[in-house]
């Protein structure tokens, strides 16, 4: 079977399985799971982005998520509707994502990185210490998710349902974007950015507009997960999570549709399920991103691929040795 | 009007003058020729005509507008195309794809994020008359990974030439090449249109005392000499610099 009808048949079969999980997963602990995966997986293919494509390693998006996510939180203990809050929380992330860009994008490489980590740890430290504001350490609950169209999202499932079809079309919008002109200009900046500007690209305004791409759809994964918690606190805006957004990205595999999202299911599965048989769970996670970066150097997704098509050559060739073909696998 | 006029062009890098005083004037469909040794500040003339470098005096006008402020992306908007002298591609692409990746430089479509590039086929088919004009269109879907080296020089070309430039500037297209290779090359570079000004930075004499009308001479970032092939090369300054005699 070729690596493209295999890829299909098991896409076919993870959507179908996605659409059918409350039916045959009963447990609401794993449909949440699940959930979490899926908004966490919207994360990272907005940081992947800009590591991905523009070649952009960020480690403040944290700093993003809890935008989104503490602007809901205010607006709603403020008494305004779900609707006002969710759109505030996706107007100041993307605001907040234009601030870091300009900042940020005086530089590249290392500097790009330490700068945006800077700003991440900015807005943990105003989420922690500005407890005016943002009652600090204990936080804001939020009293109810939001129903759009009169759908409660209270129970699992129904929360399930609305991140699957965010989940779903955020990867449509990322195939898209990958495909599209402007997603072939950004791969152009990260590849080759003096070229791209001798070649007449507005090498800074496409970068710019990167980030707020994934300033965006970051801000989109922030919502669902302060909707999904009822809750957030400083927690969620301190460098770990930054680093656990780029580790999904950079284990799933960096550049690719999938990746981010095999990442995102790896860590979430590791911080939740495996977490609850092994007290060392932290152990675990380490262990398998050490395997992964020692064998798939390139992240899950493709180091799979790619060994695949390895075990296929290797099969074939030894139906050819079998059947001695006079001038062996030429197609190779 | 010239197609190409710099005026009392000085660039230095700490205390380090690379570029002193330049001035060159370039005709609409003049084949330049800039020599001089290494060291001797041909990239970087280039690099600050293109607007890769910002000088720190004089001016450089195209076509009569003076484009010493503009940035470096307008001037490709403007009729400027390069070629680099150590190969500036995309690696990961195609060959078509780094030739398509140029018409998009000068496209409105490169802030498309919806539709399909690869289906953008005139884009597809001007990408392929270029590289047949180089050469390389039975090719041309292959990655550029596996091409070598002389191919590369020709994707390079083809570059620029996708962008149907009215000034061309050609950093030693003939860098690297086998004997073959450069006769390959050279024929390339002489069909090139005559409403294309070329200017050419080349090591390699033999091929580029051909394709010169006038040649400029650099040492330690001055103009040495300036004249028509036979002027320069006889000129005994050049055999001093440059000739080693």
């Amino acid at each position: 079977m070729s690596l493209r009808t295999l890829g299909r048949a098991a896409l076919a079969l993870a959507l179908v399985a996605l659409l059918l999980l409350p039916l045959w997963v009963q447990n609401p602990y794993y449909v949440n799971i699940v959930s979490q995966i899926l908004f966490w997986a919207i994360g990272a293919l907005a940081l992947n982005v800009l590591v991905g494509y523009a070649g952009l390693v960020s480690l403040g998006h944290a700093g993003l998520l809890g935008m989104a996510g503490y602007t809901v939180g205010l607006m709603l203990a403020a008494d305004h509707g779900h609707f006002a809050a969710i759109a505030a929380g996706l107007a100041t992330t993307v605001i907040t994502a234009a601030i870091f860009a300009v900042l940020a994008l005086r530089s590249t490489g290392i500097g790009f990185l330490m700068i945006t980590l800077a700003l991440g740890q900015i807005l943990w430290g105003i989420a922690y210490r500005w407890a005016d504001l943002t009652h600090g350490d204990n936080g804001i609950n939020l009293s109810s998710r939001p129903a759009p169209l009169g759908f409660s999202l209270a129970t699992p499932s129904a929360f399930y349902y609305a991140t699957l079809i965010i989940f779903l079309l955020a990867v449509i919008s990322m195939a898209v974007f990958v495909r599209s002109p402007f997603g072939a200009s950004l791969r152009g900046t990260r590849d080759q950015p003096r070229r791209m500007t001798a070649l007449g690209f507005n090498v800074w305004l496409i970068r710019f507009l990167a980030f707020l791409l994934s300033g965006f759809w970051t801000g989109i994964a922030g919502l669902l997960f302060v909707y999904y918690n009822q809750f957030i606190s400083p927690q969620i805006v301190a460098l770990q999570t930054s680093a656990e957004m780029l580790l999904m990205v950079i284990s799933g595999g960096t550049g690719t549709l999938f990746g981010p999202i095999a990442g995102a299911a790896i860590v979430v599965i590791m911080k939740n399920v495996v977490s609850a048989y092994i007290v060392r769970w932290n152990l675990v996670l380490g262990v398998i991103f050490v395997a992964i970066i020692s064998f798939m150097p390139e992240g899950l997704v493709p180091g799979s691929m790619r060994l695949w098509r390895l075990a296929q050559q290797a099969v074939r060739g030894q139906q050819k040795k079998s059947i001695g073909h006079p001038l062996g696998d030429r197609r190779s | 009007m010239s197609a190409l006029a710099v005026q009392s062009l000085s660039k230095s890098f700490g205390g380090l003058r690379v570029t002193t005083n330049v001035s060159l004037t370039v005709e609409p469909g003049e084949r330049r020729l800039i020599i001089g040794p290494n060291g001797a500040g041909k990239t970087t003339l280039f690099n600050l005509i293109t607007g890769e470098l910002r000088p720190d005096s004089g001016s450089i006008q195209l076509f009569g507008r003076d484009i010493t402020r503009v940035a470096s992306r307008r001037r490709a908007h403007l009729g400027m195309a390069r070629t680099y002298q150590i190969i500036t591609l995309f690696p990961r692409d195609t060959i078509l794809r780094n030739v398509t990746l140029a018409l998009l430089g000068l496209s409105p479509l490169r802030w498309n994020p919806i539709s399909n590039l690869d289906r953008q086929h005139h884009l597809g088919a001007r990408a392929h008359d270029a590289l047949t004009r180089v050469g390389l269109a039975h090719i041309a879907d292959r990655p550029l990974s596996e091409t070598s080296y002389g191919e590369r020089r020709r994707v390079e070309i083809a570059m620029a030439l996708a962008q149907n430039p009215k000034v061309l500037l050609l950093d030693e297209p003939f860098a690297g090449l086998s004997v073959d290779e450069r006769r390959g090359v050279r024929e390339l570079l002489s069909a090139i249109p005559r409403d294309v000004t070329v200017v050419m930075i080349e090591h390699n004499m033999d091929v580029a005392l051909e394709f010169a009308e006038r040649i400029t001479l650099l040492h330690f970032g001055e103009v040495i000499v300036e004249g028509t092939r036979n002027e320069v090369v006889n000129d005994p300054r050049t055999r001093e610099v440059y000739l080693g005699d």
